[in-house]
């Protein structure tokens, strides 16, 4: 297996988490059950004439990719791969509004040219006048896990290249409403924060983005390595738990190694079985952590559990709010990240310490 | 030469037949697909020409035996179809024998059913269970459970290079032994969404299309499914398996010009070829026949063309041509559908012509093949690129 490493990690969210030296000290509350992100100042990384056109997305993607790659010390990265399940959906909502209200008259191809999955893989790509390959999955819950996949592939490839790897998802103001009306976002506002505890169906839905730089050798820059990243597609509950356990054996580790286990709990009573099972078994004496009560669920939620990876590491402390076990780590050298979304698109990622 | 991962089986859906063989007869006599649109309720039915499959979404429902409360998206219909049909071809009965898996490509995923449901679905709850089915991970999705494959499922979504990167990441996850089998292709059906996309951009031709031709005025769209199988060398050996073909060279490069237009000078395209021809470890002077990318827009017929005569040298071009005046441009399954025409090529020794080309770009001395061509095949380079910059490279041996 080729070494994989974590040379820099940017993320933008609900909760202010651009800032390098904080970590979660200060939580933002939100009470209803769709929530924007807390936008950093996009000016100091876009010019205004770019940012005029910009969706949400590409604000989103190019500066948490800008962030991430300065963190790093790479200027041009060798491979651009990103991950978005809804990808760029307020201008394909726009797009699809005006075709349906106008029968199909009066519109005009800028919506249309933004409005495709890869709108953001290809802006970060121009901006930085990148040319290498450059990539979008499009995998639901599994969509950043899919880019990791393919990024750790390469590395195993080609040892030397520098992969900047990003997930993005966006609110639109309507197609986001539509999951109400199909049961995937709760109808009644809540309190985020109380979310886990939540008894009804659905979850709360945001956004955000998450941009790494990965490489196959350690630099004074690793934060984290990621040991292995696994997508299953299809599972019951009680097949997600062998899966973690043959995940964990092909790595030559036993529960006892876990030092914590960060879960995709969101709040949904019809699904968050998964987890408890998880929690009251393989897991039950390990440290257990949760993190959309802060952040909402969104396709690639799953990849603030890097972030979180990586600052626990940094660190070394894992703030209250994310704990929902009593048991402390002693360690915090090896994490295990586990996320799924309505049965599907399930993941398990191992990380360490580097 | 690399000896490249191996194709056991493969299946399509495209405007000019419903499965391999109808395909390779309509390419053998010539019979494009190209057609006014019949299906799809749209004011500029009478503006453009399509490659449009003539058939409804019950006839595909009742072809692939669905629940009436099935929520099928017509892309994933078409993928369902086409793999299916591909999983037949290699002989693959237990798909649960080996590590499976699937990457689809798609642009469009489920948007032909959200424009038709979309303005209903807050009063009515008829149609709801259909808003998921909009993602292109659950069209994706959709094919799989149909196949029952569980374990890893991928999406591709980079506009019209999608299902050549599909098949670039299976050859890859196979070649490092990551999956034993995997599905791959790319699937999209006609939408409102996209017709009214494209005619924004001035580039749908009113008329068959014309790829290469000095007068050409752009792109017909077409909707298609294809889907190959590709099985590690452990499998081909034990089971004694049948070859249609190998993927023996991939790339991907990206233009980093313009969100949608290419450059002059081809650098994406370029970079792309030269790549795939190294993985290969084939001279560019080893290609027998390129099967282009070549949209019949004005622009990427230009820079594809200088890609290619920077690549080969204007002189020493090998034989090309685009089957895209057979099926028309079916966005993120074009890769998919013309690497299924290359194994036919290569299975049959035959090239498909480049149709409706009657005058020679300014630009450069490239003319396509227009005739139907019997030629000893064994190296065929394939091209798709798609907005974004995305520009993907592959070459089939035999």
């Amino acid at each position: 297996m080729g070494e994989c490493y974590i040379n820099g990690i940017a993320n933008i969210s609900a909760q202010p988490t651009t800032n390098a030296d904080e970590f979660l000290e200060e939580i933002i509350s939100h009470n209803t059950s769709i929530f924007k992100a807390h936008d950093p100042n996009y000016k100091e990384f876009i010019k205004p004439a770019a940012m005029r056109r910009m969706s949400k997305s590409v604000k989103m993607g190019v500066t948490a990719a800008s962030i991430a790659l300065n963190n790093s010390g790479v200027e041009m990265p060798d491979a651009i791969i990103t991950g978005t399940g809804m990808g760029c959906k307020q201008d394909s909502e726009k797009f699809l509004e005006k075709i349906l209200y106008d029968d199909e008259q009066f519109l005009t191809p800028t919506l249309f040219i933004q409005s495709t999955h890869n709108t953001v893989g290809g802006q970060v790509a121009l901006g930085l006048g990148c040319k290498a390959y450059n990539l979008t999955y499009v995998q639901g819950a599994a969509s950043f896990e899919s880019s990791l996949i393919d990024a750790q592939l390469m590395l195993l490839e080609e040892p030397e290249k520098n992969i900047l790897v990003g997930g993005i998802d966006e609110v639109a103001k309507n197609s986001t409403l539509l999951h109400k009306l199909d049961g995937q976002i709760k109808e009644d506002d809540i309190d985020v924060i109380n979310l886990l505890d939540s008894k009804t169906g659905g979850t709360v839905h945001s956004e955000g983005a998450t941009f790494m730089m990965l490489g196959s050798k350690k630099t004074d820059t690793s934060c984290a390595k990621i040991v292995d990243i696994e997508t299953i597609s299809k599972a019951s509950s009680e097949e997600a738990e062998k899966h973690i356990e043959t995940f964990l054996g092909r790595q030559g580790i036993s529960i006892k190694d876990v030092d914590a286990v960060i879960l995709g709990n969101n709040g949904d009573v019809d699904y968050d079985h998964y987890y408890r099972n998880l929690q009251t078994s393989l897991f039950s004496e390990t440290e257990q952590l949760c993190y959309k009560h802060l952040i909402g669920d969104y396709p690639v939620a799953s990849s603030f559990g890097f972030w979180l990876g990586c600052k626990i590491f940094e660190k070394n402390t894992v703030p209250a709010i994310l704990k929902v076990n009593s048991t402390t780590a002693k360690k915090y050298d090896t994490v295990l990240l586990y996320n799924q979304y309505l049965g599907k698109n399930h993941s398990i990622a191992l990380l360490q310490r580097c | 030469m690399n000896k490249g991962v191996a194709i056991t089986g493969m299946g399509i859906i495209s405007s000019i037949g419903n499965n391999v063989e109808e395909n390779l007869n309509a390419l053998k006599s010539v019979s494009h697909g190209i057609s006014r649109i019949d299906l799809i309720e749209t004011r500029h039915k009478n503006d453009i020409m399509v490659g449009e499959i003539k058939k409804t979404n019950e006839d595909l429902i009742k072809e692939l035996g669905l629940n009436p409360l099935n929520s099928f998206s017509r892309t994933a219909m078409l993928g369902a179809i086409a793999a299916k049909e591909a999983l037949v071809d290699a002989q693959i009965s237990d798909i649960s024998e080996y590590r499976t898996g699937l990457i689809s490509g798609t642009s469009v995923g489920g948007m032909d059913t959200t424009e038709k449901f979309y303005l209903q679905y807050p009063e009515s709850e008829e149609n709801r269970r259909f808003i998921k089915a909009q993602h292109a991970g659950y069209t994706t999705q959709s094919v799989s459970n149909y196949l029952g494959i569980n374990g890893y499922v991928s999406t591709i979504s980079t506009a019209c290079s999608s299902a050549a990167n599909a098949i670039m990441l299976g050859a890859r996850m196979i070649k490092a032994g990551k999956i034993d089998r995997m599905i791959v292709g790319g699937t999209d059906a006609l939408s409102k969404f996209t017709i009214n996309g494209f005619g924004t951009l001035m580039i749908l031709s009113d008329e068959e299309c014309t790829p290469f031709d000095d007068n050409r005025k752009g792109l017909n769209l077409g909707e298609a499914a294809a889907f190959l199988v590709l099985e590690s060398e452990e499998i081909v050996e034990k089971e004694n398996k049948k070859i249609l073909g190998r993927v023996a060279g991939w790339a991907n490069a990206n233009d980093a010009y313009h969100q949608t237009a290419s450059s002059s000078n081809g650098e994406g395209a370029y970079l792309a070829m030269k790549k795939a021809l190294k993985i290969a470890g084939l001279e560019p002077k080893e290609i027998d026949y390129v099967n282009a990318h070549g949209t019949a827009t004005p622009n990427n017929d230009l820079s594809e063309g200088v890609a290619m005569t920077r690549i080969f040298g204007e002189d020493n071009t090998p034989v090309f041509s685009s089957t895209k005046a057979f099926t028309g441009h079916t966005l993120a399954a074009a890769g998919s559908v013309e690497a299924v025409y290359s194994l036919l090529s290569l299975r049959e020794n035959l090239i498909f012509p480049n149709l409706n080309f009657k005058t020679k770009m300014q630009e450069f001395s490239l003319v396509p093949q227009t005739e139907l061509l019997s030629k000893e095949l064994n190296t065929i380079l394939s091209n798709s690129f798609g907005f974004g910059g995305n520009c993907s490279t592959l070459i089939f041996t035999k």
